[in-house]
C-alpha cells in the first residue's frame, strides 16, 4: 500500500512535469491523472489547482463538466454498455437488467461494494452496426446478449479469484471464436 | 452633427457609433435598455442569458451583448419574433426557479421579478424543472440560494476577474450546472473574502447579504442592555437611495434621527474611530518611513482585503499596517469608555456598527476581537439592512428632523469622512502626515492627486525633501498586480491604499444594490462634500479625540493602550477546509504521522521535492509500514515554509536533514 500511494503521488508530479505545470493543459493533466487514479480525489484536484495556479473552482468545474471525469472511485474493472437508439432497440436494457442483478447494482449504483466492477449506461459508442454494443476494459464486444455479458463477467471472476489466469483465458476465448 | 459614415439605425432612428464594444451599449446610449442579466460593462462578455437578442439586417437574430456596432447596420430591438424569443427565455428560467417572491431578499429589487411583470408574463407554459436543493448559510457574510441561480454567471466571473479569486465557479453541465464553491463545500470553508460583488451583481436573489436584523431588533428592545450603534462614513450618501433619494445627498441628520427612533440608545459616527486610524496608521507610517521600518506599508481597513492577504499575499503581510480597521478602533474604545459613562457593565453594551460592507459582519466576528471574551463589535448591519430596519419600524425617513450626533464619538473631521471613497485613507494621512512632518497646519487640506475613479493610481510628493510614493488601488485583482510588481521590484511606493470594491466603501456590497458607476461616483461626491461642509480636516484637530487619548490611553497615540486595543497582527489563513492527501500509508495504524505542507508557499520552496525525499528515506530505510505520509494544504505558516510536521512537532524552513534527524528522535521515542 505504502508503495502505491507514493508511486501514484510520484506519477502526479511527474504528470505535472510533463505538462510544463500549464494551465492550459488542464484537460490532458486530470485524463492523465484519472488514468492512475481510476477517479479524480479531492484532495488530488487541489494539488493541481496550486500547482498549477487556478482556483480550485475551476478544476472542478473542468472534472464536472465532462462525462469522461469521474469524482468518485470506480472499480477495477468498467463496463460502459450503450443504451443509444439503435442498441436501445436491440434489447440493451435487458443486458443491462441481467448485469445489474448479476452485480447487485442499480441506475443509482454503478460499482460493486468490492469495488471490481464499474456499469456505465452511455448514450452512443458510434458503433450501431455492431448493436448491441457493450465496451468491456476497452474491449468492444458487438451484438450482446444478456447471456454472453454474464459469461464475461463470470470469467473475470474467475481469474479475480485465482481460479485461472488471463492467458488461460484468453486462450479458451479464441478456441470458441 | 451626424457623421453617416459611423451610424446605424437602431428601429427608427439614425444612431452615432463611437467607441461602444456592442449593440447593447449602442442602443443604451439611444435611450433603449435591451433586456440583460449577464451582460456587465465590468466584466468579459457572456452571453449566456438571450435576453439581448436583436434583429441585425442580413444577419437574423443576434445577442447584442457580443455584437459588434457596424455603420450601415439596420438593428430593429423589439419585433414580434424577439418579444416571443425573450418572453420564452424569461419563461424557461421560470420553470427551473423557486417562485416564491415574497419570501426572498430580493423582492422588488430582482431582475427576474422585475422582467417577468414587464414583459406580461402571466404563465409559465413549460413543465416545472425545479428541485429544492440546500441553502448555504455558511458564511457570516453572505447567503447562497443555489434554489434562485439563474446560471447568468456574473458572480463567478465578478469574483475571477475583478476580485482576481475565484472562489466560486460553475460546476456540471447542461441541466445539472450549478454554480458552487470547489468541490460544492460551503462558502465559509473556502478562498471567499466575504466582500459581496457576487451579490452586487446576482440579478436575483442566489448571492445576497447574510440579514442580521432579528438579532438586533432583539437587542434594542430588551431594556436590560445599552445598544450603542456606529454609522460608517459611506452609508450616509447612500442610505436616502432607500427612501427614493438622490445617491450621494448627505442623510446624517435623518440617519441618527431614525436610529433613535428606533431605539438605539447612543448613536456614533464611525469616522471617530476613522480620524483614529489616521492618527494610528499616520504614526506608524512616519516611523516605518524615517526609521527604516518594512515598506510600503498597506492600508488595512478593508476586511476583505486583510482576508485575501492572510490568503495569496503571505510574503507582503509585514507590509499590512498593524492598525485595525476603524469599526473595530470603535468596538473596544467604545467599551472601554462607556460602561462608566452610561453606567452599564461591558456585557450589557452592546456596540452595533452600520457598514456598507459585507465582510465587516466576517471582521467582528473573528476571536482576535474580543477583549475579555466581551466581543468588541456585536453586530453589524449593512445600509440595506438598515433601510429595512426603518421601513420596518414604521419612521417616514423623509420626514424626520435631522438630529445630532452623540457625544463624545460623534464628532469628527473630514479626514474621518472621506475614509469611504477611493483614495480616501490615503488622503487623510497626508493631511496629517504632512502636517505633522512640516510642524505647520496646513492651508490647503485637499490632495486631489490621490482622487479619481481610476483603479491603479500613483501620487508622488515631496515633503520638505522627504519623498513619498502613494498608490492607491480597489479592487483586489488590482492589489494582486500591484503586489506582483512589488514583488518584481519593478514598483517602489510608501503607502498603498487597497480597497475591495469599485471607487471604495460607497460601492460595497451592503449599499443599496447598484452596478452603476454614476451612482458610486455620486456617493463618493457626496462624501468630499461632507468634508468641507465640515469645520475641521485633519485628524490631529480633533480635540475630542485628543482627550479620548489623554484620558483613557496609557501612551497616547501609538502607545501601550492604543497597540493593545487599536492594533492587530495577522496571520496566514489556509484557502480551503478539509482537504489533505495520502501520499505514503502505513500498515494499519501509523507509529508516526508526517504532514507535509504543499500549498502554494511551501510549494514554491520546494516542498513537493522535499516529500519525495521523505518518502525515499522512508522505503530506503523500511520505515514505510509504520510511517504514514500526508501533502496537507496550509498549515498557516506561509512566511516560514517549507513546513513539515512530524508527529506533534512543526518544522519550519524543512530540510530532508531537518526531518529525517526529528523522524530518528520520534521513532526512537515510540519504541522506548
Amino acid at each position: 500500500m505504502a508503495e502505491t500511494t507514493s508511486r501514484k503521488f510520484t506519477r502526479v508530479m511527474g504528470i505535472l512535469e510533463e505538462n510544463n505545470h500549464d494551465p492550459a493543459r488542464l484537460i490532458p493533466i486530470l485524463q492523465q491523472v484519472q488514468e492512475d487514479y481510476r477517479y479524480l480525489p479531492e484532495d488530488v484536484m487541489t494539488f493541481i489547482a496550486t500547482s498549477l495556479d487556478l482556483p480550485p473552482s475551476h478544476v472542478f468545474g473542468v472534472a464536472t463538466f465532462y462525462a469522461h471525469f469521474t469524482l468518485i472511485p470506480k472499480g477495477k474493472h468498467i463496463i460502459r454498455l450503450c443504451d443509444g437508439t439503435a442498441c436501445h432497440v436491440r434489447g440493451s436494457e435487458h443486458i443491462l437488467n441481467a448485469l445489474h442483478q448479476k452485480l447487485k447494482l442499480s441506475s443509482a449504483k454503478h460499482t460493486t461494494d468490492d469495488m471490481l466492477f464499474t456499469v456505465e449506461c452511455v448514450s452512443c459508442l458510434g458503433a450501431c452496426g455492431l448493436a448491441p454494443v457493450m465496451v468491456l476494459d476497452e474491449k468492444v464486444h458487438s451484438k450482446m446478449t444478456p447471456e454472453n455479458a454474464i459469461n464475461l463477467i463470470d470469467k473475470i471472476l474467475e481469474v479475480e479469484s485465482g481460479g485461472v489466469t488471463s492467458a488461460e483465458n484468453e486462450k479458451k476465448e479464441e478456441a470458441v471464436a | 452633427m451626424i457623421d453617416t459614415a459611423k451610424t446605424l439605425t437602431l428601429n427608427n432612428s439614425q444612431v452615432q457609433i463611437a467607441d461602444e464594444r456592442n449593440l447593447l451599449e449602442v442602443a443604451r446610449k439611444a435611450g433603449i435598455d435591451i433586456p440583460t442579466f449577464c451582460y456587465h460593462s465590468d466584466l468579459s462578455i457572456y452571453g449566456a442569458c438571450r435576453l439581448c437578442l436583436v434583429e441585425v439586417e442580413g444577419r437574423g437574430i443576434v445577442a447584442a451583448c457580443s455584437t459588434k456596432p457596424e455603420a450601415g447596420m439596420v438593428v430593429r430591438t423589439h419585433t414580434e419574433e424577439i418579444r416571443r424569443m425573450r418572453k420564452v427565455a424569461i419563461e424557461l428560467m421560470l420553470a427551473n426557479h423557486d417562485q416564491n417572491c415574497m419570501l426572498c431578499p430580493k423582492n422588488m429589487h430582482c431582475k427576474l421579478q422585475s422582467l417577468a411583470r414587464q414583459f406580461g408574463i402571466d404563465t409559465v407554459r413549460f413543465k416545472r424543472t425545479f428541485h429544492r436543493r440546500p441553502v448555504d448559510r455558511s458564511s457570516l457574510s453572505l447567503v447562497r440560494d443555489p434554489n434562485k441561480c439563474i446560471l447568468c454567471g456574473d458572480c463567478v466571473r465578478a469574483c475571477d476577474e475583478v476580485q482576481g479569486i475565484g472562489a466560486i465557479g460553475f460546476a456540471g453541465r447542461g441541466a445539472s450546472s450549478s454554480v458552487v464553491p470547489a468541490f460544492g463545500k460551503d462558502l465559509a470553508d473556502v478562498e471567499c473574502v466575504n466582500c459581496g460583488l457576487c451579490a452586487t451583481v446576482c440579478p436575483v436573489g442566489a448571492l445576497t447579504p447574510r440579514d442580521d436584523v432579528d438579532a438586533v431588533w432583539h437587542e434594542v428592545n430588551n431594556p436590560e442592555k445599552k445598544v450603542v450603534v456606529q454609522i460608517a462614513p459611506a452609508v450616509r450618501v447612500a442610505l436616502g437611495e432607500v427612501f427614493g433619494g438622490h445617491p450621494g445627498t448627505i442623510e446624517v441628520g435623518r440617519i441618527v434621527a431614525a436610529l433613535r427612533a428606533i431605539g438605539f440608545d447612543e448613536v456614533y459616527d464611525t469616522s471617530f474611530a476613522a480620524d483614529m486610524t489616521v492618527v494610528e496608521e499616520a504614526t506608524e507610517f512616519i516611523d516605518r518611513k524615517l526609521n527604516g521600518g518594512v515598506l510600503p506599508q498597506f492600508t488595512s481597513c478593508c476586511p476583505a482585503w486583510v482576508k485575501y492577504a492572510e490568503q495569496f499575499l503571505s510574503d507582503l503581510l509585514p507590509n499590512l499596517s498593524s492598525c485595525r480597521s476603524p469599526q473595530q478602533m470603535f468596538g473596544p474604545t467604545a467599551k472601554k469608555v462607556l460602561p462608566k459613562k452610561l453606567g452599564v457593565s461591558r456585557e450589557n453594551l452592546i456596540v452595533v456598527s452600520i457598514m456598507p460592507c459585507t465582510a465587516k459582519k466576517f471582521e467582528c466576528k473573528q476571536t482576535k476581537f474580543q477583549t475579555d471574551g466581551v466581543w468588541d463589535v456585536d453586530y453589524v448591519l449593512t445600509t440595506q439592512e438598515l433601510g429595512r430596519m426603518i421601513q420596518e419600524a414604521g419612521i417616514r425617513f423623509n420626514e424626520l428632523e435631522p438630529a445630532q450626533f452623540d457625544m463624545p464619538f460623534g464628532f469628527k473631521t473630514g479626514g474621518g469622512v472621506i475614509f469611504g471613497a477611493t483614495g480616501g485613507v490615503t488622503e487623510a494621512v497626508l493631511r496629517y502626515a504632512v502636517a505633522k512632518i512640516k510642524g505647520v497646519k496646513l492651508d490647503n487640506f485637499e490632495f486631489v492627486e490621490v482622487r479619481g475613479d481610476q483603479n491603479i493610481r500613483e501620487a508622488d510628493f515631496n515633503i520638505d525633501g522627504t519623498k513619498i510614493s502613494l498608490c492607491v488601488v480597489y479592487g483586489l485583482g488590482n492589489a494582486r498586480k500591484v503586489a506582483d510588481m512589488i514583488r518584481k521590484g519593478e514598483k517602489q511606493y510608501d503607502l498603498i491604499e487597497v480597497m475591495a470594491c469599485p471607487l471604495g466603501c460607497v460601492g460595497g456590497a451592503g449599499q443599496p444594490v447598484t452596478t452603476d458607476w454614476a451612482v458610486r461616483r455620486w456617493r463618493a461626491d457626496g462624501l468630499y462634500d461632507a468634508d468641507k461642509q465640515l469645520q475641521l480636516h485633519s485628524a490631529q484637530e480633533n480635540h475630542l479625540l485628543t482627550a479620548t487619548y489623554d484620558e483613557y490611553f496609557e501612551g497616547g497615540v501609538g502607545g501601550h493602550t492604543a497597540h493593545e486595543l487599536l492594533h492587530t497582527t495577522y496571520h496566514n489563513r489556509k484557502r480551503i477546509q478539509g482537504v489533505s492527501m495520502p501520499v505514503s500509508q502505513s500498515e494499519g495504524t501509523p507509529a508516526l504521522q508526517i504532514s507535509v505542507c504543499v500549498g502554494t508557499s511551501c510549494f514554491i520552496r520546494g516542498s513537493q521535492a522535499l516529500l519525495q525525499k521523505i518518502v525515499e528515506y522512508l522505503l530506503d530505510n523500511e520505515l514505510s509500514h509504520i510511517v504514514s505520509v500526508d501533502a496537507t494544504f496550509c498549515t498557516e505558516n506561509c512566511d516560514r515554509g517549507p513546513t513539515v510536521c512530524v508527529g506533534e512537532q512543526m518544522i519550519f524552513k524543512a530540510t530532508i536533514e531537518d526531518v529525517v534527524k526529528v523522524i530518528k528522535e520520534k521513532l526512537a521515542e515510540v519504541k522506548t
